[in-house]
């Protein structure tokens, strides 16, 4: 597209949104695209990952077992066991899909080839909210009962009455709306914002390297400057996913906790 | 010049924070599928390879701490042992000297007893002879005395020679009545 522009005589484009979309790749079916795809093919790297390094149970761990134990360990005990509390087994396979998800479909934004973090198309991190805002709901439901986790809510226990006006609401808007909208709003934000940013020194780079003689030198910073910021977005889509199951954690806390 | 985002927004002009829907769906269902399988398939042998790993350790360390104490127990067990054997020989040993002492001091005694016995026995046997030879003399002397005395007075005692004479033939006659 960027050729095609260029050629049309146009000055240097800076990337926008529309970069994020990507045409279907047979005819005019909307599942498959790019995204889509890449989706569906971070299923199957996961699971394969994750079912192969975990198939023997060994004692004495192989290195691929090792490498899965690794990243179930952390989920199961740093977001399992020290967030959630006793109950923690449960809701382990969950937080642990949930991590292993969005951080696989986090690091494809820097996988030469692929380059392309799937969470920077909103809908996915919003189908993967679905998740987490139907089960912090129906944990406490279950525990609690639908009146008294309602009550819960809008009336926080050992507070003036009159408090109430304010706080009811912006109780209700934030188990209800805020929670679920910041959850998907700032892994998107974050890969859309992170992605856009390494299009700009890799785009920039490519035109610097397209014009004049001097120009072309330049474009050296342009790409180096584009490949540290991959590192510093390995960095970023590794602690979103990291985020985003923490706050999940957290929230399945709260519900399981007796008291708001 | 028309700015990039104005050409492609004439086509598709769809704002980044609004989801498609197939999106959310798509993204759904693949977390889904994935959800599905690590609960399934990878969650449980993590938890077994944990619970197996606890086992071994625990396990080698409650075998190695048994074993310890068996080992402990034996070493004690067998300590015992030698202390009662010790002392059971020292009894033993003591007890034979003992033993012996006594078994010394009763010959003694006996041999005594039988040396004091077989002397009170020939005594009283040789008194028994001497007061037999006693009783014996005692009759005979007096049978002798009066022998003599007859034959004393019966003969006339009135000179020196026949006096010897009556003596020697009384001494003759007991020779020869011996």
């Amino acid at each position: 597209m960027h050729t095609l522009l260029r050629e049309a005589g146009n000055g240097f484009i800076p990337p926008s949104s529309a970069d994020f979309d990507f045409p279907p790749i047979f005819g005019n079916s909307i599942l498959f695209t790019k995204p889509v795809l890449m989706v569906f093919l971070s299923v199957i790297i996961a699971a394969s990952f994750f079912i192969a390094s975990s198939r023997k149970a060994a004692i004495v761990p192989s290195k691929l077992q090792y490498a899965g134990e690794s990243v179930y360990t952390f989920i199961r005990n740093e977001l399992g066991r020290d967030v959630i509390g006793p109950e923690f087994m449960r809701f382990v396979p969950f937080l642990f899909s949930l991590f292993v998800f969005i951080l696989v479909n986090n690091v494809f934004g820097v996988i030469p080839l692929l380059q392309f973090p799937t969470m920077s198309h909103i809908g996915f991190p919003v189908g993967v909210t679905i998740f987490s805002y139907i089960c912090y709901h129906y944990v406490a439901i279950k525990k609690h009962g639908l009146g008294k986790y309602l009550k819960d809510i809008c009336f926080m226990p050992g507070i003036p009455k009159p408090v109430y006006l304010i706080l009811t609401p912006v109780e209700l808007l934030t188990y209800l709306v805020t929670r679920p909208l910041t959850l998907s709003m700032r892994l998107f934000a974050n890969m859309f914002a992170g992605h856009l940013l390494l299009l700009v020194f890799t785009l920039g780079g490519e035109y610097l390297l397209m014009s004049g003689i001097l120009l072309k030198f330049l474009s050296i910073f342009s790409f180096g400057l584009a490949i540290g910021l991959s590192f510093f977005e390995l960095g970023i889509q590794c602690l979103q996913a990291y985020i985003f199951t923490l706050l999940t954690a957290l929230y399945i806390a709260g519900a399981l906790a007796d008291e708001h | 010049m028309i700015s990039r985002f104005e050409f492609l927004s004439a086509g598709e002009g769809a704002s980044p924070v609004v989801p498609k829907p197939a999106e959310i769906i798509v993204g759904f269902i693949a977390f889904g599928i994935l959800f599905f399988l690590l609960r399934t398939r990878a969650v449980p042998k993590f938890e077994k390879a944990y619970k197996d790993r606890t086992e071994a350790i625990q396990g080698g360390l409650e075998r190695a701490e048994i074993a310890q104490r068996e080992a402990s127990q034996a070493l004690t067990m067998y300590q015992a042992q030698l202390a009662d054997a010790r002392g059971e020989a020292a009894k033993l040993r003591d007890e034979a000297r003992v033993e012996g002492a006594a078994i010394l001091e009763q010959m003694r005694t006996s041999a005594q007893e039988e040396a004091s016995r077989i002397t009170a026995a020939a005594r009283a046997s040789i008194d028994a002879e001497r007061q037999q030879a006693y009783n014996a003399l005692i009759t005979q002397v007096g049978a002798i005395a009066t022998d003599l005395a007859s034959k004393i007075v019966g003969e006339a005692l009135d000179d020196q020679a026949r006096q010897s004479r009556v003596v020697e033939r009384f001494l003759e006659d007991m020779e020869k009545a011996k």
